[in-house]
């Protein structure tokens, strides 16, 4: 018979690691029912009939918070036979709060307390024993970054255990609680705490309770009375009570605690003084190497050298030897590898991105980004981590969004993930230097001015956006752990830094696949007799799509097929725009700037239209690689669709008021379409300063209740 | 009544109450600031904001709007 053993602990923990320990490559990840929180799952090794759920780090059972409300609902629904919980030996006081509220929950528990080598590096020895007494369950000593002690908590979870006893609160809450379970009638004592505290979320578990309500208040009132305190503080005050009173007296805050090293580092790294410089010099070192020098190198490697010029190469004559048709040639070397290369070339530096960033976290300081940038970036609705992926993505987008995974709210991450496009990437400086070279003889504001466009689009839609249904509610509590720091260990960051490149690959690597291909496709067949290759861009079924959808970007100024081709094709790639240029003006080989079309594109766009093309072609969706890493993040494709949506929509508006203002000025007169654009304005203001959407909780939570009890 | 925000930097003081309720509330307490409990500032971010606490034995990380909710005494 299968058995179950769920692994629950704080943020921080090092609850992966174990997890990673525990169950070696036996994984598979998915999402929990209803929401995009990672579900991992494994088998305990040599032990395949044992499975180990992994639930999202939690400080607490209370349902305020995502993560909080699928672990709660995961161990009361599903039942598991065992739960082990991993506790931070250095950090003992705070993370035996939950562990009291496991307790409580009736399945047996087995306690790793993990980091003990940093706990023996203190000069402290934890009688576990005594420990073990105290709380009456297992205590293991673990280190899940050096593997010791794995062996044991293996041992002790096989053994199987009885529920463990509970520990007793004061007798005044001991009498309370117990008249609460008389009157709602439950033998659960952790169902009984949680309606002390008015927790709605247990409602539903209690049918009877709204006949019993008055009971009940009179019940937490008299405490809260009898205390001058509110149930939920006197909740964990008594809580609290049960870890001092279980701890041993050398690991309780009270006793004498001389710095650590992690102080002294602290005392030096978030310094009024030094820690904006610090900051810049750590960014500029990620930017440097992950985007500049190494990360450029290798994504240039492997995207012309690798599957721009090698792997075809070899195919194509592989293929013309063994006598494949010409059409089917084209079809494998530009078409699929051309899809697979749009995938893989991004992969070496996306590895290289994320070894620094698993580096931060390990370390501690993505903690104290968090904390430097927190005052900068939360007015519009993100997180002071947000600043990685946006600095990540003036490089390239898709590491930039890949970046936001280290952001936990998920508000936070999917306006982070929806939002860092904005930001010119490489591929875009093309596009810039092209309309910069041809209409504005190289004007030194141009560039800069992308970059200010990208701020301000960033910015407006933080402000819209958590604005809206979508992103309502509370902000989520920045009430943040800043963990103690250490040296980065290099399984954890390998570990790391492998499952997110995997996840790129696995999961966003089919829609870039099918979409690259399907533009190639468009491309390069058109209807001549019938579907056939042809050989003019002007006879393609790109042309015709173009041609057809043009005159959605009339309004904007250029709404000509060849531009509406141009754009199209920039969604493989935002450099691709200039090459469909020299394709469309019948230059063959065009350099990055697109310097040999700079003549027709200038006779063909005004100076407006051509500002216009280029505000449009920054902000609308990005190129499919990124879009892929969207979906990533977001989870879902109706997310995906949702971004890439607003994106497009936005770029389209801020073009469409910028070109038509901009004709109204220049001409000195107003038409309807000027009209149009100041009510466009208008609307755009009114979305920034409209009070915020009413939260929908409650359909959240119903929502998921739903799914966890199907 | 004193609140965390007005805590000069390097000072300690205990909890007395927190005030509201909701997400935040829970959280603030679930993180171990209750009654009672010893709680020092030791630094602020170098944009003015949010604090950094000691608490409990580890460093704890509030925004001083919510710090202005978190009853002390000195």
């Amino acid at each position: 018979m299968t058995r179950t053993i769920a692994l629950a602990g704080n943020p921080n923990s090092g609850k992966s690691t174990l997890f990673n320990r525990l169950t070696g490559s036996k994984q598979s990840v998915g999402n929990w029912p209803g929401v995009t929180l990672e579900r991992k799952v494994g088998r305990l090794r040599q032990h395949p009939d044992v499975a180990i759920v992994d639930l999202p780090g939690v400080y607490s059972l209370s349902a305020y918070t995502l993560e909080e409300r699928v672990a709660r609902d995961y161990l009361l629904d599903a039942k598991p036979d065992c739960i082990i919980n991993i506790v931070d030996g250095t950090n003992l006081e705070r993370n035996l709060f939950l562990t009291t509220q496991l307790l409580e929950l009736g399945i047996p528990v087995v306690i790793a307390v993990n980091m003990m080598d940093l706990v023996r590096h203190q000069g402290l020895t934890l009688d576990t024993s005594l420990l073990s007494r105290n709380l009456g369950v297992p205590v293991v000593e673990i280190s899940a970054s050096h593997g010791s002690g794995i062996d044991h908590l293996t041992d002790a979870v096989l053994r199987g255990h009885t529920v463990p006893a509970l520990l007793p609160y004061t007798p005044e809450h001991e009498a309370a609680l117990a008249a609460i379970m008389q009157v709602v009638g439950t033998s659960n004592r952790w169902i009984a705490t949680q309606v002390f505290e008015r927790d709605e979320f247990v409602n539903p578990r209690l049918p009877q309770i709204a006949r019993v309500q008055e009971q009940l208040e009179s019940i937490i009132t008299r405490r809260e009375d009898a205390l001058d305190d509110d149930a939920i503080s006197i909740m964990a005050a008594e809580r609290y009570t049960q870890v001092t009173n279980v701890l041993p007296g050398s690991f309780t805050s009270t006793s004498a605690r001389s710095l650590t090293l992690s102080d002294h580092i602290d005392q030096i790294v978030t310094n009024r003084w030094l820690a904006l410089p610090i900051f810049a010099v750590v960014m500029f070192a990620v930017y440097y190497i992950a985007v500049t020098t190494v990360g450029t190198y290798v994504t240039d490697y492997t995207n012309d050298v690798i599957f721009g010029n090698f792997v075809p190469n070899h195919v194509a004559v592989w293929l013309s030897d063994i006598g494949t048709a010409e059409w089917l040639n084209r079809l494998v070397v530009e078409g699929i590898i051309g899809g697979v290369g749009a995938v893989l070339g991004f992969v070496p530096q996306l590895m290289l991105l994320f070894i620094f960033l698993a580096i931060l976290e390990d370390s501690g300081y993505m903690a104290r980004v968090a904390f430097i940038m927190d005052r900068a970036f939360r007015h519009f609705g993100l997180s002071g981590k947000s600043f990685i992926p946006m600095l990540i993505g003036t490089g390239c987008s898709v590491p930039g969004i890949m970046a936001s995974r280290t952001i936990e709210n998920e508000r936070d991450r999917k306006l982070t993930a929806m939002t860092t496009s904005f930001i010119p990437c490489g591929a875009k400086l093309a596009v810039i230097a092209l309309i910069s070279g041809a209409i504005f003889q190289g004007a030194w504001w141009v560039a800069p001015s992308a970059y200010f466009v990208g701020m301000a689009a960033v910015i407006l839609s933080g402000i819209i956006l958590k604005k809206s249904v979508l992103f309502s509610g509370d902000p989520a509590p920045f009430v943040m752990e800043l963990p103690p720091y250490h040296a980065p260990r290099p399984s954890v960051v390998l570990r790391s830094m492998w499952d997110r490149s995997w996840a790129f690959i696995r999961r966003a690597g089919t829609i870039i696949l099918l979409a690259t291909m399907t533009i190639w496709f468009l491309a390069n067949v058109g209807w001549q007799h019938g579907p056939r290759f042809v050989d003019d861009l002007d006879n393609s079924f790109l042309a015709a799509v173009s041609g057809s959808i043009a005159w959605i970007f009339a309004p904007l100024g250029w709404g000509t097929w060849q531009s509406t081709a141009a754009t199209l094709s920039g969604l493989v790639a935002k450099e691709s725009v200039v090459g469909t240029f020299g394709v469309l003006y019948g230059v063959a080989d065009v350099s990055d700037d697109g310097a040999e079309v700079w003549g027709q594109l200038a006779a063909s766009f005004t100076v407006l239209a051509a500002y216009s093309f280029l505000l449009f072609n920054l902000l609308c969706a990005p190129c499919f690689a990124a879009i892929g890493a969207i979906r990533r993040e977001m989870g879902n494709g109706r997310w995906t669709a949702f971004a890439v949506a607003y994106q497009t929509v936005f770029a389209w508006t801020i073009s469409f008021i910028f070109y038509q203002v901009g004709i109204a000025i220049r001409d000195r007169a107003v038409d309807g379409w000027t009209i149009l654009a100041v009510v466009a304005l208008a609307g755009i203001v009114w979305l920034l300063v409209k009070k915020p959407a009413r939260p929908r909780r409650a359909a959240v939570v119903a929502s998921i209740g739903s799914e966890a009890t199907a | 009544m004193t609140t965390l925000r007005d805590v000069a930097i390097g000072e300690a003081c205990q909890i007395h109450r927190v005030i509201g309720d909701g997400e935040l509330k829970r959280r603030i307490v679930a993180m171990g600031l209750t009654r009672g409990t010893t709680v020092r500032v030791t630094n602020l971010a170098p944009l003015g904001d949010p604090l950094e606490l000691q608490v409990r034995g580890y460093q704890l990380s509030v925004r001083k709007d919510d710090a202005a909710r978190i009853e002390v005494t000195l």
